[in-house]
């Protein structure tokens, strides 16, 4: 193992968490929303976010961001005006219908990859899976290279609609644990990061203090990067039980915490929020599930039903905050549906004409780019794929896609596909 | 006088045999006798009805909606069609007109209407759908005269009572209320829960009264859907037929295919003769006979192609089938029984 630097130390992000501790320090002493607010606003001109929304499963483009009505395809939804002249979604979506002017549609993708594992790696890293070698996740890269330095959330946040929590340091691959993802399941803390109750805060600290005399020790005589990560995550560990509040959403205004709807996507929407506005840097919300074989219809009904209204509240939300033009909004899945309505009112994968939404950080409001043909089985116009995507995420972020990464053995890895480039209509 | 035939027709639903195919095109989605039997009416995902003569295959296209017709219903009186969409209108049409077209068009449900109904007399309408609201209407004028409010899902179909002035409706719960639609007030509640399933796996909904039917004596109804479902996104369920005796509001038989199969009953009717049919889809596409008191069908037609919906002839001897594939199938239900005894 060699010894290496994982941290990004820059004043900028040195200065962000400054600020954002101040503000923290502060809300303990009884200014929280204020204060709140105000490191929202500190944090919006400097440090830059990612929320993703991964619709799981494989959304249908044809009732979201490309509907198809009067073909053979279109299935049996009208398409709806929006807030952008000559932008029409799905009706399903009315709700964000209205914020179109702040999203754009990318109407061209084609990841050609139906399979879901597959489809989900080609969005999550903008790489096709390599039988010797894995990509990070973005939100590991996003993690690396966005999170204050002493950030005291995980960089990568994962809120799943279920399960338990997890430590995903595959997502990372070759960054390390340090970069993994941290599933906050079913929006929950993962369980054990507080303190047992009876432990008193003097206990706490004495153990604390062993800990870190005890590995401090160790790691003068064998410091690597799996240590470093250790060390880190017992660090973060400690920061993290200090935002135990952020998780109590009971503190939320009813009404206010009611317009995500009260349903857990919802409630999912409102954490992603929280956690967005206390600093985190990466935050994906999965909602479940979407891979309609059967019933797309009653299905997409379903599940449209909870996602639009939610994301559009977060999108207020945001803007409200003053973390819209500093977040990098990605709504994506792993692939499409099938334009073709099976025999049982069912869409199947599609990765070959799809859609995806983007919002927010260094994107064009109101743009639209790609085509697909008249019922959608073709793309038409500006074809894009995962590659394209990454430039375009990195570009938005600011981010040279150029810039190299580098394997443990100092083999350097560009950060996006180096055969694509920026979708530069959709950049601001 | 004529000449004399050995033979006679008789209806034998063990001879049940698919007696005509109609490509109509487009994927269908439900069917429809009118009440003399003459025309079988079809719809599709093109939003368009289709009349298709019974006796010549001679088609005829109605035009009027613009989004998919999921639902039905006619009255001998005035020779009136009522179809309901899934953009919420409902059309009313003459359907032995040339050709056909909207006599009215009412804006009737925030959402998809998934059922009517018309009552015996002819002269009330039901209609409901994904607002969750059940309205009760008056024909031919279409005027709305109750709406009635009591479900929390959307609400997938409706009838009314063969004898009573009642009228029911049913849910993706499987809810059912008992109606007394002239005071907008609920007499009772039928449970026909075993047709939905929360798949925690999926994270959503599946199921609902997808077809229901009172029999002519108003003693049964019955309540089609999926059930036993382990997989919804993959449509893994079986089909079953609830049946409810109506004095006690209790579930008198779950009937099921005596042969393994994966879907959804899309269709069910009460046959003049006493046994009950059903056909469904999935995996294929199967019509079932069962006798009231037998939960496992006495007689199975399996067809490669998915049924979507299921209509009983008025004189009980052809079934019209709505295929996944575009075409509508007759099924004969007749047999040849020799006059010449042993």
């Amino acid at each position: 193992m060699q010894p290496c630097s994982y941290q990004c130390g820059t004043k900028e992000h040195l200065h962000s968490r400054r600020t954002f501790l101040m503000g923290t320090a502060a809300g303990a002493l009884g200014f929280a929303g204020m204060t709140t607010m105000a490191s929202a606003q500190s944090l919006k001109s400097s440090q830059k976010r990612v929320l993703v929304i991964n619709l799981a499963g494989g959304a249908s483009q044809l009732e979201t961001w490309d509907p198809k009505p009067g073909t053979d395809t279109g299935g049996p939804f009208r398409a709806i005006k929006t807030s952008v002249p000559g932008i029409h979604i799905c009706e399903l979506l009315a709700y964000t219908a209205k914020k179109m002017h702040r999203l754009a549609l990318v109407r061209g993708l084609n990841t050609a990859e139906d399979d879901h594992g597959k489809g989900d790696y080609i969005m999550h890293t903008g790489r096709r899976k390599e039988p010797a070698f894995d990509y990070p996740h973005l939100g590991s890269v996003a993690s690396k290279l966005l999170s204050p330095s002493e950030s005291s959330l995980p960089g990568y946040l994962h809120i799943t609609p279920s399960g338990g929590s997890s430590f995903g340091k595959q997502d990372a691959a070759f960054l390390g644990p340090r970069f993994a993802s941290v599933t906050l399941a079913n929006g929950q803390p993962p369980p054990n990061l507080f303190a047992p109750k009876n432990l008193s805060p003097d206990a706490e600290q004495q153990r604390e203090q062993l800990r870190s005399q005890l590995n401090q020790r160790f790691q003068r005589s064998r410091r690597s990067a799996q240590t470093e990560a250790y060390t880190a995550s017992f660090d973060q560990a400690e920061q993290f039980m200090k935002q135990a509040h952020i998780f109590d959403t009971g503190k939320e205004d009813p009404r206010l915490a009611d317009r995500y709807g009260k349903h857990d996507f919802g409630r999912h929407c409102l954490m992603a929020r929280r956690l967005l506005e206390h600093g985190a840097t990466f935050v994906k919300v999965t909602h479940s599930n979407y891979d309609t074989h059967h019933e797309n219809f009653d299905f997409h009904i379903e599940q449209l039903g909870e996602f639009d209204r939610s994301f559009a509240t977060l999108i207020d939300d945001l803007v409200d905050r003053g973390l819209w033009s500093s977040t990098l909004v990605i709504v994506m899945s792993e692939f499409g549906r099938t334009p073709r309505i099976n025999h049982l009112y069912g869409r199947d994968h599609w990765s070959k004409a799809w859609s995806v939404a983007l919002g927010g950080c260094g994107i064009q409001a109101g743009a639209v780019t790609g085509k697909t043909n008249a019922n959608g089985t073709a793309v038409t116009d500006r074809e894009v794929h995962g590659g394209h995507l990454f430039h375009t995420y990195y570009r938005a972020l600011g981010i040279n896609p150029a810039k190299n990464l580098h394997t443990p053995d100092e083999r350097p890895i560009p950060l996006a596909d180096p055969k694509a480039s920026a979708i530069k209509e959709l950049l601001a | 006088m004529g000449p004399f035939l050995p033979f006679t027709l008789k209806i034998d639903p063990t001879k049940t045999r698919l007696w005509k195919e109609l490509k109509l095109g487009s994927p269908l989605i439900a069917c429809r006798y009118d009440p003399t039997g003459k025309y079988l009416f079809a719809t599709a995902q093109d939003s368009s009805i289709q009349r298709v003569n019974v006796l010549d295959a001679s088609t005829t296209k109605l035009s009027g909606h613009q989004g998919w017709v999921r639902s039905m219903a006619f009255s001998k009186k005035d020779h009136l069609l009522v179809s309901a969409d899934y953009h919420g209108v409902i059309n009313l049409w003459n359907w032995q007109q040339p050709t056909p077209k909207p006599s009215n068009t009412i804006e009737a449900h925030d959402g998809w209407i998934r059922a009517l109904a018309i009552s015996s007399d002819g002269q009330t309408l039901a209609s409901c759908g994904n607002d969750l609201k059940v309205k009760v209407w008056s024909l031919p004028d279409g005027r709305l005269l109750k709406t009635l409010e009591g479900h929390d899902y959307h609400v997938y179909n409706l009838a009314f009572h063969t004898k009573e002035d009642r009228l029911v409706s049913a849910d993706l719960k499987g809810k059912i209320i008992d109606w007394n639609w002239h005071q907008a007030s609920i007499i009772r509640e039928l449970d026909a829960k075993v047709l939905h399933k929360y798949d925690k796996g999926f994270m959503a909904d599946i199921g609902g009264v997808r077809c229901i039917a009172f029999n002519n004596a108003g003693t049964l109804l019955a309540c089609g859907g999926i059930t036993n479902v382990s997989n919804a996104f993959a449509g893994v369920g079986n089909p079953q037929v609830v049946l409810f005796d109506w004095s006690t509001g209790k579930i008198k038989q779950q009937l099921v295919p005596a042969v393994a199969f994966q879907g959804t009953a899309w269709g069910v009717a009460f046959h003049p003769d006493g046994f009950i049919v059903g056909a469904g889809g999935g995996n294929g596409g199967q019509i079932w006979y069962w006798k009231p008191d037998q939960p496992n069908s006495f007689h199975t037609v399996s067809h490669g192609v998915s049924f979507r919906d299921m209509t009983l002839h008025p004189q009980g001897a052809q079934l019209g089938v709505a295929c996944s594939d575009g075409v509508l199938r007759q099924y004969s239900l007749l047999a040849l029984v020799s006059k010449i005894k042993a």
